[in-house]
């Protein structure tokens, strides 16, 4: 059962749950302009578990994993209604700083956008605002287990003073990775973290999300069903900016409650 | 069988899809493209090969060298300098050269007439060179030494074959008896060709061999160092606030708008405004080269401003989201990530505003700038000139070694240009060398 499919919930309840998950959205609606993208939307978001989000597209998903880590804000029209929680904290509060929300919600694009800088200053950078280490010996430090916990040190350990965007594709998304963990974020949000990736790398990607899992709480957006089989615990189905249905990841794909999600998996529309 | 073979042998009909049109026309657009940069490089060509020959020899300077006696009947008569080295100012340095003229070309001192003449191998400037000699060292007089003295205009022209001899010597300005000493003069190697140096240290004058660029390139120097300073940290400060910061509304469109129609108005207004706000209401002097380069300021803010937004706009979107997505604040993810990439675009708006205020002669005029003006300005508030309104006036004077003088100072202002150029070239690859 999906147990906040229900709206009414006694405040009660909503306190244990906000409790118990790391982040919670509750009647999460966001409208662009005039045009509104998400409707009334409750999800939770467990702790160390990668929750896949999938659904045709243009059916909300990005934009919902932007309201986790307040990105909507940097887009002009955009408007987010509804309450979002990180352990138990509203995040749209108005004492809560973006900077600090997202140092602690970290995000991966769809796009590899490594910065136009060194291996080493693209995953130096983010410690380096938030002053998480002060000598060379401290970032060395942090660069280096980000790189390994990204998987990517073996490659690019003789190269770290190279340019970032001289890497494949693969390596690029990687090296991204690399730069949302060196900040030791609690949750990671990813947006179609494979889909400008070939097999080989997307299989890397998926099998990093696996170890990552046990020290962060993952969010990924996918469009494609094995991979949201292969990496995640939970499943929300997105339709038409509505929550269709959230469960455990086995139990979508073998039997959905949703007639909907049923007709997406199978291929039906999407 | 037969059959098969025969359809199989007899190439399928293809469908023209327009390849021999396309090669034409990319062809024809090749041509068009070459003929474009033909033109261009011939009209460069045209300019530059008259702008050196005509302008060529103004760095060359005929100098006659002498033996000067500072006799003290002449320089000191009355002997007063050792209570009073002022009275050495005071003393005939013009008999001094004609003396030294006489006893070099055997003619008789105290002949009015072949001593005018002689006058007229010298430049007037000699004297106050003689002077500022005996000023500094008292001791030379009494004494003869060798001393190198600017030739004439019109002899340095006709030194440099610019002087139409066939002309009857009434109608010329360098007479017969004149063409004469000095071809004795150079016989005897005391008229000689030197590199002009005095076209780079001297400041205006009335004589053209005595005249310089040195105020007007302090002066432009001066300038562009007060347009830099100012315009590219107010252009680029405003571009950032308006491309970043500023809510996209009516209001900001309007200021948009405005910003590219400023771009466009002509400098001349610029240099209105600049008599009427900075000289006539604020009360600055009139001339001087923190006025110019507060007027060429206004004028190159605009530039700046387009360039650099342009510049920002283009940055992807997605180095913007990866520093918010980290964490950075807005002005971290400007300072640490889109500007550096904006930089060579920034630094090319720059130079480009730059090298148009270098040039730009209309509004200077109007603020004053084209004075007369012999002495270095020792602060950005004296009086000067620019290399622009330099050429200008000297384009307006008629003597022939003004002529050669506005050509060669177009080369200084041009080769100015290129250097200017070349610093921002090199600056660009510094900035994208950051891949
Ligand atoms: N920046 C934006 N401005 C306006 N509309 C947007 C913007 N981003 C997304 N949308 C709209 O919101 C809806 C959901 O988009 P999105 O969350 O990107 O879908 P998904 O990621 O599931 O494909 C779409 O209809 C899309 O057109
Ligand atoms: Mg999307």
């Amino acid at each position: 059962m999906n147990m906040i499919a229900e709206t009414k919930l006694e405040p009660k309840q909503v306190q244990t749950m906000q409790n118990s998950f790391k982040m919670l959205g509750r009647n999460v609606t966001v409208h662009y302009g005039a045009k509104q993208a998400l409707f009334d939307v409750n999800l939770a978001i467990r702790q160390n578990t990668v929750t896949a989000l999938i659904g045709p597209s243009g059916c909300g998903k990005s934009t919902f994993l932007r309201c986790l880590n307040r990105m909507n804000d940097t887009i002009d029209n955009c408007r987010v209604g509804g309450e979002i929680t990180l352990e138990g904290q509203d995040i749209y509060d108005p004492s809560i700083d973006v900077v600090e929300l997202r140092a602690r919600v970290g995000m991966v694009f769809q796009k590899p956008n490594p910065f136009p800088k060194s291996i080493y200053e693209n995953v130096a950078y983010g410690p380096r605002i938030h002053g998480l280490a002060r000598s060379k010996v401290d970032f060395d430090q942090i660069v280096e287990t980000s790189l390994i916990k990204a998987g990517l040190w073996n490659e690019v350990k003789d190269r770290l003073h190279e340019a970032g965007t001289g890497l494949s594709g693969g390596q690029q998304q990687r090296l991204c990775i690399a730069r949302a963990v060196a900040v030791s974020p609690e949750v990671i949000l990813m947006d179609e973290p494979c889909s400008a990736l070939d097999p080989i790398a997307t299989a890397k990607v998926e099998e990093l999300i696996h170890e990552l899992r046990s020290n962060y709480t993952i969010v990924i957006v996918t469009h494609s069903m094995q991979q949201a089989a292969r990496v995640s615990q939970r499943t929300a189905m997105f339709h038409l900016g509505q929550l269709v249905e959230e469960n455990d990841t086995d139990k979508i794909f073998t039997n959905p409650d949703e007639s909907r999600t049923q007709d997406y998996i199978m291929g039906r529309f999407g | 069988m037969s059959d098969a073979i025969l359809t199989a042998s007899v190439p399928a009909v293809r469908r023209d899809i327009g390849l021999k049109r396309r090669y034409a026309a990319e062809r024809r657009f090749r041509l068009y493209g070459l003929a474009a940069i033909t033109i261009g490089l011939v009209f460069l060509a045209l300019l530059l090969t008259s702008v050196v020959r005509k302008g060529y020899t103004a760095f060359v300077q005929t100098e006659i060298s002498l033996p000067v006696t500072f006799s003290e009947a002449l320089v000191d008569p009355t002997n007063k300098r050792a209570e009073d080295p002022q009275i050495l100012a005071k003393g005939k340095y013009d008999k001094v050269i004609r003396e030294a003229l006489a006893a070099q070309l055997g003619f008789d001192a105290k002949d009015l007439k072949s001593g005018k003449a002689a006058d007229q191998l010298i430049s007037p400037s000699a004297r106050v060179e003689l002077r500022d000699m005996v000023l500094a060292d008292p001791s030379l007089v009494g004494k003869t030494i060798d001393v190198s003295l600017l030739a004439e205009g019109n002899i340095d022209s006709a030194n440099k074959g610019q002087i139409d001899l066939s002309v009857p010597e009434a109608r010329r300005k360098v007479k017969d008896q004149q063409l004469t000493w000095m071809q004795q003069l150079k016989d005897a190697g005391k008229l000689k060709f030197a590199f002009n140096t005095g076209l780079f240290v001297n400041g205006a004058s009335s004589r053209p061999e005595a005249a310089g660029l040195g105020v007007a390139a302090i002066g432009s120097a001066v300038m562009m160092l007060i347009v830099l300073a100012l315009s590219l940290p107010i252009g680029v400060a405003a571009s950032i606030y308006l491309e970043e910061f500023a809510p996209k509304n009516k209001f900001t469109d309007l200021i948009e708008v405005n910003i590219n129609n400023l771009a466009a108005v002509p400098s001349i207004v610029y240099g209105l405004l600049g008599l009427s706000v900075f000289v006539n209401f604020l009360g600055m002097p009139r001339s001087a080269a923190v006025v110019g380069g507060l007027v060429l300021t206004l004028m190159t803010l605009p530039t700046i401003i387009i360039a650099t937004r342009a510049s920002l706009k283009a940055v992807p979107p997605s180095i913007r989201s990866a520093a918010l997505g980290l964490g950075a604040s807005k002005m971290q993810m400007i300072f640490h990530h889109v500007l550096p990439l904006a930089m060579p675009g920034v630094l090319t708006g720059a130079i480009i505003g730059l090298a148009h205020a270098l040039g730009e002669t209309a509004p200077l005029l109007l603020i004053g700038m084209v004075a007369f003006v012999a002495n270095y300005p020792v602060t950005p508030m004296d009086p000067s000139t620019a290399l622009p309104v330099q050429i200008y006036m000297w384009a307006n004077e008629a003597e022939r070694a003004f002529v050669e003088r506005t050509s060669g100072a177009i080369m200084v202002l041009l080769v100015f240009l290129i250097l200017m150029n070349l610093g921002a070239v090199l600056l660009r690859r510094r900035f994208e060398r950051r891949w």
